[in-house]
């Protein structure tokens, strides 16, 4: 069939050469095709912060928004409530919130807020992901005289206080998420979005 | 080498003829130049669609942070200038008004207009928009050369001013052009009798803006996909070359 | 030779033999020595498969199979979804494409006689998976939802309505619905997203299996088994690998660069790939001015209009796809290539080509009289090359021919005379030199001439 001697170097040298740009192109053709599964401008839209007005949030009381699907809960602390935050400091796990993750910088204090008064936090368990009630009273029934306030989980019974800090000996074990949030004027937050230079 | 001559002849059929039949627009009254790449252009456009169209057409296909990237506005700007009604900026063109309302108030709901220079083309838009003309027995007192009993409102009156038919009848045909093609006009079809804000050509360059921002809209990627296609079409080319010497050499062997 | 990757393939062929399916099918499958650029297709079709598919799945993950939704889903898909618009005209593109390269396949099929003994099961499996590719296109040009997506299927689904007795039920049953609708489109989603290509992998398949049976025909119509060395390799065969692999892959690359210069610049193509009144959303009360089907299906819709009657027209375009079908059994000349067939063989082909273009070309315009009149004539000729080529099978007297042109120009004047009336007697009789011109040169010059002796085919392939 064939006189022709072959040069199996330049053969060789060839076939690598077409098949390593080859592979290269093949590569570089997959990458829009795996971009097409990340959110999209739609799903980005709909992640977008939200605002809360907080001027007629009463102490003592919560109100929910969706963010990114998930809701997010705003409450306003009585001074009570803030001050009772000390009580629980050795009922809870993570006390200084040293976690990482769990929320932005400016929220690794005792209050885990910008402000004392107002708790932003995400309103999901950090257990296995259902909603807490959210329990205010003090010493209700149910939950016993020692109780200062706080979230009440029911599926597994988790416990957290009023700065949203998960209870020893419980089945969650990291405290509730605190979104990233700014405020944008004395009674508006903004869900969803850093101060640029802040803490 | 037949090979080769074939496949340039496919190419060149393919790429000559796809000029061609671009060159569409039959049975409008008007011709324009299309260019998506001004972007001045587009963005007064953007705010003559935003002020004018917007209130009763939807542009439910497009989205405000993506006209705003597309044709360099900055947030501020866009949120400042061009959203009205309260919508984020990453929300769709939306408009407040509901199909029922659009019924009632006329005839018939305003279509959404996200793709209509691709199913109507630039020229028949621009047509339209240049074709209002004062009728007394419409119900609104005005008609359109282009479309004959549209239910629109001349919306940019204000602009254009108000014009009359030169003629009647015979000028009516839908496929009679007015304009030669090249800016020069064959016959004028239309005479102003009440002026408007704008002079005829800055009226005409409004068009053309909102006629650009619309084929924009139809589809923003437009702008980008021509210049990824040289880049895939250079690796191609390459990549052609070296499978190419490669076959030549494993064909050394047959006789 | 125990190296660690010889290791692996040994473990998996003493349980699977993959080494054996290796051979068989590419590196001591031994294909004829002379494939030229027809041979390129059948690869390109099997590419732009895998490129459907491919862009198919990641288009399902985006859209909506809701009447309410499936328009604005696909916009979602353009503007939204990253890169979602480039998935999106790769498979428009491909759709054409793919026609394309069916076409001009199939074409190779026809000049070369690959479809002629003993590649008859070749050919039937190659015009199912067409079929099919038919029936998955017009499927999932319903899907964007577009003014010419739902008339454009409520016309084609009409047409089932035209048969007797079982038509209306038979339309009704397939669209769920009375009119095209929601139930529609869910349905031939379903299908066009699983069934069909579950199909189309199935007769593919079958149909390279069936190939490789018989070994690949070539540009000469030799059968390269009929020589062979002493090893019982074809002298006329080469290994399809590395040799044809390599020289496909040159094929891959120059349509990759076609491919890419219409997705890139001129994904519409003026309106042929991806018509104008497609972006106007379905409106069940208002149908468009001039409904066209897609570019690929006209030369069948010109048979359909050609004939006045609707059961018969739709009887017509089923007999214009089904005559392919039965080509092994109407061409029984030996002679496999047109390299060897007579001239007047090749003059027939050439018409045929020609009026089968013309005929895709009058499907897409609107109708007029004079159109109307060609249409049909064309139709004629589109038929009459099968009868032609039947007739070319077995050397023929003269009197043979002649008769077989008294015969046919009767049939043609006949169905003249029966469908004539005042307005169209003018461009009827005028028309009428049409076929018989074409009977003329391929009847009674066959009768007069020589020029429908076949030439002296080479035992060994030449170029």
């Amino acid at each position: 069939m064939s006189e022709h001697i072959v040069d199996t170097g330049r053969r060789k040298m060839l076939t690598v050469s077409a098949s390593v740009v080859g592979a290269v192109g093949a590569a570089v053709a997959v990458v829009p095709f795996l971009s097409t599964m990340s959110p999209s401008a739609k799903a980005l839209a709909s992640g977008a912060p939200v605002e809360v007005d907080v001027s007629k949030l009463e102490p003592g009381q919560k109100i929910q928004v969706e963010w990114r699907r998930k809701p997010v809960w705003i409450v306003r602390r009585s001074d009570e409530m803030v001050s009772n935050l000390s009580k629980t400091e050795d009922r809870v796990r993570d006390p200084n919130s040293n976690e990482p993750g769990q929320q932005p910088e400016f929220a690794q204090n005792q209050t885990r807020s910008l402000r004392p008064d107002v708790l932003v936090l995400v309103g999901i368990c950090t257990h296995l992901g259902c909603s807490p009630t959210f329990r205010p009273e003090l010493a209700p029934e149910d939950l016993g005289p020692d109780w200062v306030g706080g979230f009440y989980c029911p599926c597994h019974g988790s416990f957290f206080d009023l700065a949203g800090r998960v209870y020893k000996n419980v089945p969650a074990n990291k405290n509730l998420e605190v979104p990233p949030y700014k405020y944008i004027s004395d009674n508006l937050i903004l869900v969803g979005e850093l101060d640029e230079g802040a803490a | 080498m037949k090979n080769i001559i074939k496949l340039i002849c496919v190419t060149a059929l393919l790429v000559s003829t796809s000029t061609i039949w671009a060159a569409g627009g039959s049975g409008t009254l008007y011709k324009m130049h299309v260019d998506v790449h001004q972007q001045k252009s587009l963005q007064r456009g953007a705010k003559y669609f935003m002020n004018y169209c917007l209130s009763c057409h939807s542009a439910a296909y497009s989205r405000y942070n993506r006209v705003a990237e597309d044709l360099g506005i900055s947030e501020e700007n866009m949120r400042e200038h061009l959203i009205f009604t309260g919508q984020k900026f990453g929300d769709t063109m939306k408009v407040a008004m509901t199909t029922e309302q659009g019924k009632e108030w006329f005839g018939a709901p305003p279509p959404d207009l996200s793709v209509r220079a691709r199913s109507r083309g630039a020229d028949w838009i621009y047509s339209f928009l240049k074709s209002f003309y004062v009728d007394e027995s419409a119900t609104r007192g005005v008609n359109n050369l282009q479309f004959p009993g549209t239910s629109m409102p001349h919306v940019l009156w204000e602009l254009q001013g108000l014009q009359t038919l030169v003629d009647d009848g015979h000028h009516g045909e839908k496929d009679s052009h007015a304009d030669d093609g090249h800016g020069g006009h064959k016959k004028e079809l239309f005479e102003i009798t009440v002026p408007g804000k704008m002079t005829p050509d800055e009226y005409d360059q409004a068009v053309v803006d909102i006629v650009n921002f619309m084929v924009y809209m139809a589809e923003p990627i437009k702008l980008k996909r021509q210049s990824i296609g040289v880049a895939v079409l250079f690796f191609l080319a390459a990549l052609g070359v070296l499978v190419y010497f490669m076959k030549r050499d494993y064909w050394k062997d047959i006789h | 030779m125990t190296n660690k990757v010889g290791g692996i393939i040994g473990w998996v062929d003493s349980r699977l033999p993959v080494i054996e399916f290796w051979e068989a099918h590419l590196s001591k499958y031994y294909a004829p020595k002379n494939f030229n650029f027809w041979y390129f297709f059948g690869s390109l079709a099997l590419l732009v498969l895998v490129i459907q598919i491919v862009t198919g799945i990641f288009l399902t993950m985006h859209y909506k199979p809701d009447a309410e939704l499936a328009f604005a889903s696909v916009e979602y898909i353009m503007r939204d979804v990253n890169w979602g618009w480039l998935v999106r005209y790769m498979h428009s593109t491909g759709a054409s494409a793919f026609f394309v390269v069916v076409y001009l396949h199939m074409l190779r099929g026809l000049m070369y006689g690959s479809f002629k003994e003993p590649r008859e099961l070749i050919w039937l499996f190659g015009m199912m998976i067409y079929l099919c590719l038919m029936a998955e296109a017009f499927m999932g040009y319903l899907l964007p939802w577009g003014q010419m997506s739902y008339w454009g299927a409520q016309v084609i689904v009409n047409l089932f309505g035209t048969i007797p007795l079982i038509g209306d039920d038979l339309a009704l049953w397939i669209r769920g619905d009375y009119v095209v609708s929601d139930a529609t489109l869910n349905r031939f989603f379903a299908l066009h997203v699983i069934a069909v290509p579950i199909v189309l992998l199935g007769l593919v398949v079958a149909h390279i299996a069936a190939l490789h049976t018989v070994g690949s025909n070539n540009p000469d119509g030799v059968e390269i088994k009929k020589n062979k060395g002493a090893d019982g390799v074809p002298l006329d065969g080469i290994p399809f690998h590395p040799y044809y692999t390599v020289k496909d892959v040159v094929g891959v690359v120059v349509f990759l660069f076609i491919f890419a210069l219409v997705v890139f610049f001129a994904p519409e193509m003026g309106g042929y790939f991806l018509e104008h009144a497609n972006f106007e959303p379905a409106n069940p009360l208002a149908t468009p001015e001039h409904i066209a089907p897609v570019w690929y299906f006209t030369p069948f819709y010109t048979v359909l209009r050609a004939i006045p009657n609707p059961f018969w027209g739709v009887v017509a375009m089923f007999a214009a796809v089904a005559v392919l079908f039965v080509l092994p059994w109407i061409d029984k000349n030996k002679v496999k290539s047109i390299r060897y067939r007579s001239g007047l063989y090749k003059v027939n082909l050439l018409v045929f080509l020609v009026a089968f273009v013309a005929l895709g070309y009058l499907g897409m315009e609107s109708v007029t009289e004079m159109k109307s009149q060609m249409a049909l004539r064309l139709s004629e000729l589109y038929f009459l090359f099968f009868i032609i080529l039947g007739i070319y099978s077995y050397p023929r007297s003269a009197g043979f021919y002649i008769n077989s042109f008294i015969v046919l120009v009767g049939v043609i004047t006949g169905y003249d005379f029966y469908r004539i009336n005042p307005e169209i007697a003018d461009t009827t009789w005028n028309t009428w030199i049409i076929p018989v011109a074409y009977l003329v040169v391929t009847l009674l010059g066959a009768a007069f001439t020589n020029l429908d002796q076949d030439k002296q085919v080479p035992e060994r392939v030449t170029s």
